[in-house]
């Protein structure tokens, strides 16, 4: 009977959709998954076999299979003397990620909260107040969000070199936050422009003032375009490179991990275990936030928050 | 809107006669609060305190400093006359967002455009010199081929990765977790997936148990291990699967929602019809989801035409892997030429332009959030 076919039909195609929908997602995960295993390795056997070998029964060696000794290495940043695969024994000065993992908090946490608070005000300002040249000054913040952030940083950095503020928190909070507001004043304004006059007017008749109402209504209202904003301002400050590159140079005081990660691939470029550790400790924060917030974070690229 | 109207004048007078106290009270209240951020900054920047309180109380002076002028703004707003309070509110709100977007990116557009035509210290009148250098320079050259390998290779296969990946999750019982999975390398930063991808690429001798990935493979087929990175101009190729491999959950996701919006009465009217899943995928799926598909590749080609991280990370723009960005961190930071580095800019910002402009038209027309 057809019906027969049919199902037999449809067992094929359920089982040609998930195979190939298996194999991208391998292809996928392995990366990770092997940057991640690598990272557990003691140094000797990262640097003498593939991580997939951890699978293979490793009776020869006496050293156990995985090892936080590399974490600690790249936390802490003590000393530590190891064999290379070559057979000469390297003595690697630390690398203090913990450091730079408290750098990076103090950099992404301000550059992500001064532009939301700063685009929120100024889209409200935008969407519910009248003033001159309101609709001139709205297409300009729009146009910027054309120029690219390399434009910027010749004439800052001499603005900064002037102001003796390289290298300094608040210049890398300006930075970020100067290139982040285009798009965070135009999503927000798209949002908040769309909240219902009916609200906003009842609160006037009141006898709101408008801060008031921006504190008190708009901001809880406009929350889950905050939040959405906020991940993706957060994943940008903390994933940068260039940005840091250029405004906190090369004080090592300030460094951010993206900074510290570059100079490890520079400078121990075959140390995997060192350099795996440190990558995953790059990634944890951002992954967390990812996984604990992805609705907000899907939401927000429907909204289309992206920066090129 | 604000409480009940009253004439300027009187307003003023009235203002006046409430007290010297008042000025006074507006007067040192702001010089307080600056003194108090300015002791802020200085501690942060030459203060030896303990690593964890510096960073908290930076955070707080950030976070914090930032509220505070706004209060301080609208307090000192409230101060003045009611009509003059009325004019100036507006500017309260939006006022920050332009004077940072003015410093940041309005100026330094035209500076950039200046210095452009001036020599490496911005002291000499050069002309088009640098970007007769930024067009027939070697190294730019090949940049301008490697930035259209990047937007060619890296947005197709994105886009085309990302549509198998949402047309196949949704016919799946795992759709959930196979997106999720295709969609975390989203969180990676271009450095953490460079060290990623340089890992796969690992490199060893002939003979030498290969520990990259990559490597791993081909000589298990029989091959000869390759330094890939080194490899041009295939090395391009390998650095751009890094970018496939962060943009496809992007292209995912969106093209997946533009998928759950074609009326499902469509597609069963189509197979009533008879046709197959391929002819309705490229009939009925494509147009309706062309759209988004724009949306997500002209976003991905900006992407690709501000490339620098993976570059920088991977190769540092040699064996024939330069891009324009890094050309322009090159001749900023290595040559200290700022005419040249300002001129590759300025190509930037044209070649980005017209992306961008089409890609804001694209998302005008569909809703926010």
């Amino acid at each position: 009977m057809a019906g027969g076919s049919q199902k037999k039909k449809k067992l094929i195609s359920s089982i040609l959709v998930n195979g190939i929908l298996a194999i991208i997602c391998i292809m996928w995960t392995v990366p990770t998954l092997g940057l991640l295993v690598s990272s557990f390795r003691p140094p000797s056997d990262v640097n003498r076999t593939g991580w997939w070998a951890v699978v293979r029964s490793r009776e020869e060696t006496d050293t156990p299979t995985f090892t936080l000794d590399n974490y600690r290495e790249v936390i802490l940043g003590r000393d530590t003397t190891f064999t290379r695969a070559d057979g000469t024994e390297v003595r690697a000065s630390g690398d203090n990620l913990g450091r730079a993992f408290l750098n990076s908090i103090a950099v992404t946490i301000p550059a992500t909260a001064i532009p939301i608070f700063i685009a929120a005000c100024a889209a409200y300002g935008f969407a519910w107040m009248k003033f001159k040249g309101r609709k001139v000054l709205f297409v300009t913040v729009v146009a910027l969000l054309v120029v690219p952030l390399q434009i910027a940083l010749i004439p800052i950095l001499r603005d900064y070199t002037n102001l003796g503020l390289t290298g300094t928190w608040l210049a890398i909070w300006l930075a970020h936050t100067g290139f982040g507001l285009p798009l965070a004043t135009y999503l927000l304004y798209n949002y908040i422009s769309g909240l219902p006059r009916e609200i906003l007017e009842s609160a006037f008749l009141d006898g709101a003032s408008h801060f008031t109402l921006f504190v008190r209504l708009i901001l809880p209202l406009s929350m889950p375009a905050l939040a959405s904003f906020a991940i993706f301002q957060f994943l940008w400050v903390w994933n940068d490179l260039l940005v840091a590159l250029v405004f906190i140079g090369s004080r090592p005081e300030v460094a951010v991990l993206t900074q510290r990660l570059q100079e490890m691939v520079g400078s121990r470029g075959q140390d995997w275990h060192l350099l795996t550790a440190g990558a995953f400790i790059t990634m944890l924060l951002p992954l967390l936030v990812f996984f604990s917030l992805q609705r907000y974070f899907v939401r927000g690229l429907l909204a289309g928050s992206i920066k090129g | 809107m604000e409480s009940q109207p009253k004439s300027p004048f009187s307003a003023v007078t009235e203002w006046l006669t409430v007290g010297l106290g008042q000025i006074l009270v507006s007067v040192i209240v702001p010089l307080v609060a600056f003194v108090v951020m300015w002791q802020g900054f200085i501690f942060l920047r030459d203060g030896d305190a303990p690593q964890v309180v510096t960073v908290i109380i930076a955070i707080i002076w950030g976070v914090g400093g930032v509220g505070a002028l706004y209060l301080l703004a609208n307090w000192i707003i409230d101060k003045l006359p009611d009509t003059l309070a009325t004019n100036l509110r507006p500017y309260a709100f939006v006022g920050p967002a332009l004077v940072i977007l003015g410093w940041f990116l309005f100026i330094p557009t035209i500076r950039t455009l200046y210095a452009s035509f001036f020599d490496a210290t911005t002291t000499n009148f050069v002309g088009l010199e640098n970007y007769i250098f930024a067009f027939t320079d070697t190294r730019m050259v090949e940049s301008f081929r490697n930035n259209l390998i990047w937007l060619v290779v890296g947005t197709g296969m994105s886009v085309i990765f990302g549509t198998l990946v949402a047309v196949l999750a949704d016919r799946s019982k795992f759709e959930v977790a196979a997106k999720s999975l295709i969609f975390l390398p989203m969180a990676i930063s271009f450095v953490g997936a460079g060290v990623i991808w340089r890992f796969i690429y690992a490199y060893r001798p002939p003979g030498a148990e290969q520990i990259g990935l990559l490597n791993a493979i081909v000589t298990a087929f029989g091959g000869q291990p390759q330094a890939w990175l080194t490899i041009s101009p295939w090395n391009n190729l390998f650095m751009v699967a890094i970018l496939v491999w962060l943009q496809t959950g992007y292209a995912m996701v969106l093209i997946s929602a533009a998928l759950k919006g074609v009326p499902e009465e469509l597609l069963e009217a189509a197979r009533i019809d008879g046709a197959n899943e391929i002819r309705i995928f490229f009939n009925i799926l494509v147009p309706s989801i062309k759209q988004t598909i724009i949306t997500v590749a002209t976003t991905i080609i900006i992407l690709t035409l501000k490339i620098f991280d993976i570059v920088f990370v991977m190769t540092n723009g040699n064996f024939g892997t330069e891009v324009m960005a890094s050309q322009q961190y090159k001749q900023m930071f290595r040559f200290q030429d700022f005419g040249k580095g300002s001129s590759v800019a300025i190509v930037l910002l044209i070649a980005v332009i017209p992306v961008m402009w089409y890609n804001l038209k694209q998302f005008g027309k569909k809703e926010a959030f």
